[in-house]
Order: structure tokens, then C-alpha cells, then sequence
């Protein structure tokens, strides 16, 4: 069985959804090594896509991940790391 | 230093007006806001009407990153506030971060946003509990994100006096700039038109459970039974008179004399206070009872209150001595909006030289009150007199006047 993976695309949504986007940011541009910081987010907005994450996707992500995890392909890998099909 | 504390800008966001002239335009036409509650299902309650804001779009007025985090009333005033500095021609590069504050009252913070918190944690779970309910709620909300957007890092608060707390917040701002801050962005928004906020006014026993519009507030009437809830309100920036001067800035007016009391234990027999706040802000303006050009009342629309204000503005004024008005009849009464509304409302009609109607209300003659309803009324105001008073016992009374002097040396 298939399982549900993370997307930049969904991430995205999460991202404005939970934080809005910062003027000047083109958040649809190419931002998967960018880091939250220099896309506008401060750790609250974080925080707060952090639990929709965790909500959406059944995953459990401890506080630190987005710290360390400072890029959308960090914390995609993260996530998806926990999201391994499990009869395959 | 002159010590004057000058009033250089204007925010309004309220019912009628998206926008200073547009508020003053609606008022001075004596179109009343008051409607059936838009914002929630109210059917269910014994009271359904309100003064609201007219629609906007938050997208238009605020960045994306504001909007997941602030609830109406933060929004509300962020949009005030930054009209009020662009009205003040506040150039943020020219005044240091720490010399600029923002002292604002609340008198229930984000209601609306706390209650679909509350719903989601009740419901879903605390996992679904947005990480900004933090502080989206909170009463000093509207001053730490007006703060934050416009780099205002001096000493700043948020005063919670219910209605009195519009004219509090303005008396603690002018103490900060005697004390040598040099400009603030002060006043009132309040905006909880939602079920909990609506619960928590009806708890109050004050509201009006009339469904007529045009009869629900009626202050000073025979036939008052309460009044109608509304949002919004106004940001003033209020400056040093004589950094004011120095820049070149047009002044509205200087907030020009402050008195606050509390009232007695309910069943003491001592006199309500609002006489002495009265008396106290005449004496801190150093003017005389016939130097007041106007009242904007408190206009409770309970028969007892409206008996206590009458008295005290008869006992201050002499029978019909002054002209009284209560331009919130439009608005319907706006918790911590309505006394900064109105002191915007009295700088406005020293510029303009008119005195904004009461409508909706037939006072009873024995209130002895010179009420100005109907139609504006033509007139020299030099000074004007607004009075607040906040659920709980607070009174506050604040003098505008015409600014003088400095402008002539």
C-alpha cells in the first residue's frame, strides 16, 4: 500500500496557512533550500505548521526538528522518514 | 518642554466610517450604523443588534504574514493605527525606536479568535489549538503587534476600565510623554461581536433587548432600556506639543486636562463619582465650566446612569449650560472604542466647527439636558468635555482643546 508523502507543494499551503507569507518572498519560487528564516518565518509559524503537519499527517515531530531541520528538503525528509509504508 | 501633550494624527475604524472622513461624514449625516448582528447567528439571544464595521477585505489592508495570527480587533487596529501615524506624518526614521510607544485599552481582547480556539480544543483536541492563541487573545495584543509592525519599543501597556478605558489609555499616554516619550499611538479598539463576547455583555444586564433599531439605545429617553453593542474604534498619536510644533506637524487639538474616579460601594448613599472626574479634569486644564464648548456623554441608556450623568453635567454646567451630545446613538457603544471614538468625534468638531447629533432619542426634559439631536449644530468649539464610564464603577472625564500659544511665539 501507498503511503502519503509530504510534497513541497503541500507544504507550501501549510506554510501559508499557518504563517501567511512575508512581502517580497515568492513562496511558489524555488525555495527548497531555502531556510525558514530567509522565507519570513519566525519559530512561532513554525511551531504552528509544525502541528499541522503533525495533525495532517500523523507524524509526531519533536520541537527542535524545525531548528535543525532549517530547510523545506530537511524537514520534507523528516517527515517522510516516518511516513515509510509499512507492508511493503 | 510646554508639558502639552498635542494630538497629531487620527485612525478610525468603526460602525459608519472605514476611515476618519468617512466616519465624520456618516456621523455629521446622522446615518446610524445600528443593524441586525451580521457577524454571528445571534437569533438565539435577547439581544440582536450591534454597530459594525463595513465589510473589508483584511488582504487589502494588512501583510499575509499578520493575517493567521490576529483575531478582528487586531486587525482592526492595526489598520487604524497605521492610518492614524500616516495622518500624523510619523517618519519612523526620525524619532529612535525607544522614544516611540503604544499605550492602547482592551476590554476583551480577541474574543472571536479565542472562542474558535476554544471550540477546536473542546472538539478536536489540544493538537488542533493554533500556536498563536498565545497571545491572539490577549487584552495587550493590539499594543504588542502596533508595536512590533511600527517599531514603537518604548514603555508601552494596555489599560482594562471598560468603557473609561478609551479616555485612560489617552491620560497614561500623555503622563509617558511628560515623562519624555516623545510620540504614542494611543486610544481604544474593541471588537467582540462573537457568541462569547455576546454571553459576556448579556451577562452584564445592560444591553437592549429592543429589536427596533431605531428605538434600541436611547439615552436619556423616558423609555431607555439599555444599549447596543458595537466594534471598532479609534488610534490617536498623540505627541510632545513642542516636538509637534518643532516638525512642522498639523495639530488637531492637545489633550488638555484628566480626572478618573471610582465609584462608592453600590448601596453606600456617597455621591457617584462623575461630578469629581468632572471636576478634576476642568481643574488639570486649568479652565473654567463655561470654556467647555461640548459634552460627548456617556449615554448609558439605563435610567439610573442617565440620571447620574445628567446630574453631574447639570451640577458642573447649570441646567442646560452646555451642549450635550452622543454621536455613539450611530454607533452603538463600543467597550474601549467609544470614548477614543469620541474623543476623535471632539477634535473634529473643534476643526470643523460643528457639534455631531444624537439621534434615536427623545430625552426626557427633566434630565435638563441641552442634547443636540437631529441635525449637526453650527458652533465655535475651542474646548470640548468627553465623559466615560467603565462597567464596574470607573469614571473618567478628558478635556480637548483648540491648541493656543505655541503656534504664535
Amino acid at each position: 500500500m501507498s503511503v502519503r508523502q509530504l510534497t513541497l507543494d503541500e507544504l507550501r499551503t501549510i506554510l501559508r496557512t499557518s504563517g501567511g507569507v512575508e512581502e517580497g518572498v515568492d513562496l511558489d519560487g524555488d525555495i527548497i533550500d531555502a531556510t525558514f528564516e530567509e522565507l519570513g518565518y519566525d519559530s512561532l509559524a513554525l511551531l504552528e505548521a509544525s502541528t499541522n503537519i503533525e495533525r495532517t499527517f500523523g507524524v509526531r515531530l519533536d520541537d527542535p526538528t524545525f531548528r535543525d531541520t532549517a530547510t523545506p528538503k530537511a524537514l520534507m525528509a523528516v517527515v517522510n522518514s516516518q511516513l515509510v509504508p509499512q507492508d511493503r | 518642554m510646554t508639558g502639552g501633550t498635542a494630538v497629531t494624527g487620527l485612525g478610525v475604524t468603526a460602525p459608519g466610517g472605514f476611515g476618519v472622513e468617512d466616519f465624520w461624514a456618516s456621523v455629521l449625516g446622522g446615518h446610524s450604523s445600528i443593524g441586525p448582528v451580521r457577524r454571528f447567528d445571534a437569533s438565539g439571544y435577547p439581544a440582536g443588534l450591534a454597530g459594525e464595521v463595513p465589510e473589508f477585505d483584511v488582504e487589502d489592508h494588512l501583510p499575509s504574514r499578520l493575517i493567521p495570527q490576529t483575531d478582528r480587533v487586531t486587525r482592526l487596529a492595526l489598520i487604524a493605527a497605521e492610518w492614524a501615524l500616516q495622518d500624523a506624518g510619523h517618519d519612523k526614521e526620525r524619532i529612535a525606536q525607544y522614544d516611540a510607544a503604544v499605550v492602547t485599552a482592551s476590554s476583551s481582547g480577541g474574543f472571536e479568535f479565542g472562542e474558535g480556539e476554544l471550540r477546536n480544543l473542546w472538539s478536536k483536541g489540544g493538537a488542533y489549538v493554533s500556536a498563536y492563541q498565545s497571545f491572539a487573545w490577549f487584552y495587550a495584543v493590539n499594543s504588542g503587534q502596533i508595536s512590533i509592525r511600527h517599531g514603537m519599543r518604548g514603555p508601552s501597556g494596555v489599560l482594562v476600565s471598560e468603557q473609561a478605558g478609551g479616555l485612560d489609555a489617552l491620560a497614561d499616554a500623555r503622563r509617558r510623554i511628560r515623562k519624555g516619550t516623545k510620540i504614542i499611538l494611543s486610544g481604544g479598539i474593541d471588537a467582540s461581536i462573537c457568541s462569547w463576547g455576546w454571553v459576556a455583555q448579556l451577562a452584564g444586564g445592560r444591553l437592549s433587548s429592543v429589536a427596533d433599531p431605531a428605538r434600541a439605545y436611547r439615552p436619556f429617553d423616558a423609555s431607555a432600556s439599555g444599549h447596543v453593542p458595537g466594534e471598532g474604534g479609534a488610534l490617536l498619536v498623540l505627541e510632545d506639543a513642542e516636538c509637534a510644533h518643532d516638525r512642522g506637524a498639523r495639530v488637531y487639538g492637545e489633550i488638555a486636562g484628566y480626572g478618573a474616579t471610582f465609584d462608592p460601594r453600590p448601596g453606600s448613599g456617597r455621591e457617584p463619582g462623575l461630578r469629581r472626574a468632572i471636576e478634576l479634569a476642568l481643574e488639570d486644564a486649568a479652565a473654567a465650566p463655561e470654556e467647555i464648548d461640548v459634552v460627548f456623554a456617556d449615554a448609558a441608556a439605563i435610567p439610573d446612569l442617565d440620571r447620574i450623568e445628567a446630574d453631574a453635567i447639570g451640577e458642573v454646567f447649570g441646567r442646560r449650560g452646555v451642549p450635550v451630545t452622543a454621536p455613539k446613538t450611530m454607533t452603538g457603544r463600543l467597550l474601549s472604542g467609544a470614548a477614543s471614538l469620541d474623543v476623535a468625534a471632539a477634535l473634529l468638531s473643534i476643526r470643523d466647527s460643528v457639534i455631531p447629533p444624537t439621534v434615536n432619542t427623545a430625552p426626557d426634559p427633566g434630565y435638563d439636558l441641552d442634547v443636540v439631536l437631529g441635525d449637526p449644530r453650527p458652533a465655535t468649539v475651542r474646548a470640548a468635555l468627553v465623559l466615560a464610564r467603565g462597567y464596574g464603577g470607573f469614571n473618567s472625564a478628558l478635556v480637548v482643546r483648540q491648541q493656543s500659544g505655541i503656534r504664535n511665539t
